[in-house]
């Protein structure tokens, strides 16, 4: 299974390379250049998922959430925002399944609705750290030298706090919004990616179809673009799902600490926050859900990291 | 040995430089005029010129650096806005707090995680490997802030057997007379039995809430260590030898296991320390988390830059510690350096 995705990638960079420049004949023809390879990927995907019934259940998880995501206030009974003190602090019933909170709210409308804004704090830190430690890192690997040196350093430097810490130095400093807490875990995540990126496109700077491309006359950036990046791409994939989850809990426990989120906004952070109180006397449904929703999520990202990992890279498979 | 301490401290210092550069960058990327920000929202334009000056904001970039870092090295973080004092004395009485906690909590983790991880490892494939592995697995995705309400209401509201999840001791007791400011020492020196259990008592929930958020990359990683040290050839010599599988697993597998454990401490301590916040929060700790969540909630800034760094350089102490440490467990780095 590992020739069929190596295999692939080789054919990838070959065809590349053809279109890039007329590129000479004696290029050695890729042997598995046939159009086996394709489907099974896609057939190793469907083995991983029937050998590990979770990661399918972690597939639907992701798929409920996703749909709470988009279809949120739609999908929800009421308005997560209307408050009615008559109905304030009721445990879960058939009208309020998650119950309501000290301003009647009813928490299950609050935990649907708050699937977006929690989903998009992570999705578009992740992208974010993306680019910027994808870009970075490969740079790093393929260049060398000084700016090798430097990307190196800058993560060090993060390293060297706690990152939940800095997370929550460099919300206090750029001040308290949701997008800096996007900009404070996306910085926070930055050494694993840009080291990811860097050992992957280091091993690669001088591969032969590198060496190939360089021959037939490509600039240094047109590599990096159409030889290097291409490559780095799955595991950089594989590490956005792994540290999507992540991602969740930090911007979670940033609001949680009352960073980022306002009230009355529905996040599952905050919402927890709001519950805290009330559950050492004994209501603990307020807090519970928004937590247990959280619980799953991230659970879910988790399982679904894995799961893309054993597909793409399955030699890391622990 | 002395000269490799000495080496390792050099590395230190670029983490240091490194570290103290960015919290002095936090601090001039707040938004607004820090100056009018410092001297308070009732203050006239006069005074806002006063406090740049005093502050030393009108001076150039490079300056104002060399001012801050001579005042760090007085030990001078500034003054916090809310409690009138100068945050390296509020830091100094509540670091003991956390530092306790979050040392109770890793302690507890690793005697629990370790044998776990290595009865995982000698028994791959049991329900006990099962078990280690769910851990691991549901251990990264609980928020600690969760799981610490979750076991308060458990166990404090619906079976009464833990205390109040308010702070480091009952309002019953005073707080013992203070050597090294860890409530559970002080008061075994005082020889005050009573104190001790109720430190004890008050400790219990959010030292559990940190070791279950720790236990899983420790087991995760002692059993990975554990299984591939266990198939080396050494370990299959000594088995082939006839020695006892408690001696193979003990003496011979388990030393050199712990090397990739004691690396991922590291890691482990960087998580702690943040999870630590959260259940500062969680049960009304005392500890500088708390103290910087409150500064933030009030946007009072000096506060929360003394508790980056402070946080920061105990992480960079830590791992220099972690290092050293390295070096006495595996005879060959001393060598090899």
């Amino acid at each position: 299974m590992t020739q069929a995705v190596r295999v692939d990638t080789v054919r990838i960079d070959t065809t590349e390379v053809a279109t890039a420049a007329p590129a000479p004949a004696t290029i050695p023809a890729a042997p598995a250049a046939k159009p086996a390879a394709q489907p099974s990927v896609f057939s190793h995907a469907v083995y991983v998922i029937g050998e590990n019934p979770v990661t399918g259940l972690a597939f639907a998880l992701f798929l409920l959430i996703v749909v709470c995501a988009v279809f949120g206030p739609l999908v929800a009974p009421y308005d997560p925002l209307a408050s009615n003190t008559d109905a304030a602090y009721q445990a879960p019933t058939l009208a309020h399944w998650f119950g309501t909170d000290q301003l009647g709210r009813d928490i299950m409308s609050r935990v649907i609705v708050a699937t977006r804004l929690d989903l998009a704090i992570a999705v578009f830190s992740v992208a974010l750290v993306f680019l910027l430690g994808g870009v970075s890192g490969v740079m790093a690997g393929f260049y060398g030298g000084w700016t090798d040196r430097i990307v190196g350093r800058l993560a060090d430097t993060i390293m060297a706090f706690p990152l939940f810490v800095l997370a929550m130095g460099i919300v206090a400093a750029l001040g308290n919004t949701v997008t800096n807490i996007v900009i404070a875990t996306a910085i926070i995540n930055f050494p694993l990616y840009a080291r990811v990126a860097r050992a992957e496109a280091n091993v690669r700077r001088d591969a032969g179809f590198v060496q190939a491309a360089r021959l037939t006359g490509n600039g240094e950036m047109r590599i990096v673009l159409t030889q290097i990046l291409p490559n780095v791409m799955p595991i950089m994939v594989v590490q956005m799902s792994l540290t999507m989850g992540y991602a969740i809990l930090n911007a979670a426990g940033l609001s949680f600490i009352g960073l980022g989120v306002r009230p009355p906004t529905a996040e599952w952070g905050i919402m927890v926050a709001e519950g805290a109180a009330d559950m050492v006397s004994g209501k603990w449904w307020i807090a519970f859900f928004p937590g247990a929703a959280l619980m799953v999520a991230v659970f879910c990202f988790n399982l679904l990291g894995d799961g893309l990992r054993d597909i793409v890279d399955p030699q890391r498979r622990t | 040995m002395l000269k490799q301490i000495a080496k390792r401290l050099s590395t230190v210092i670029p983490s240091l430089i490194g570290v103290i550069i960015v919290t002095f960058l936090l601090t001039r990327v707040l938004p607004g005029d820090t100056a009018a920000y410092f001297a308070g929202p009732a203050a006239s334009a006069q005074a806002i010129e006063e406090v740049r000056k005093q502050l030393g904001l009108d001076k150039s970039m490079p300056e104002q650096f060399v001012r801050y870092v001579t005042d760090l090295a007085h030990g001078d973080f500034g003054k916090s806005l809310t409690t009138g004092q100068s945050v390296t004395a509020d830091i100094a009485t509540r670091l003991p707090a956390s530092a306790e906690l979050t040392l109770v909590g890793l302690i507890v983790a690793m005697l629990i995680a370790v044998p776990l991880g290595i009865l995982a490892a000698v028994k791959q494939g049991s329900w006990i490997d099962h078990a280690c592995r769910v851990i691991a697995t549901a251990g990264v995705s609980l928020p600690v802030f969760f799981t610490g309400l979750l076991l308060a209401y458990v166990f404090y509201y619906q079976l009464g057997w833990a205390a109040e999840p308010l702070g480091r001791l009952s309002f019953l007791y005073s707080p013992p007379p203070t050597y090294m400011g860890f409530y559970l020492i002080d008061s075994l020196i005082a020889r005050d039995f009573e104190v001790f259990s109720a430190a004890v008592a008050q400790l219990v929930l959010p030292v559990a809430t940190l070791a279950i958020f720790s236990l899983a990359p420790i087991a995760r990683m002692t059993r990975a260590s554990m299984l591939s040290v266990l198939a080396s050839d050494f370990v299959r010599t000594a088995r082939a030898g006839g020695l006892p599988s408690r001696t193979v697993i003990i003496t011979y597998a388990f030393r050199n296991a712990m090397l990739p454990v004691v690396t991922t401490l590291g890691m482990v301590f960087s998580f702690l320390l943040g999870a630590n916040v959260l259940v500062e929060k969680v049960f009304a700790w005392p500890g500088i988390g708390s103290y910087a969540v409150e500064a933030l909630i009030t946007s009072d800034f000096a506060p929360v830059q003394g508790f980056v760094l402070t946080m920061a350089v105990l992480y960079v102490l830590l791992n220099l510690a972690i290092d050293l440490l390295y070096g006495i467990i595996d005879p060959r780095m001393r060598v090899e350096g």
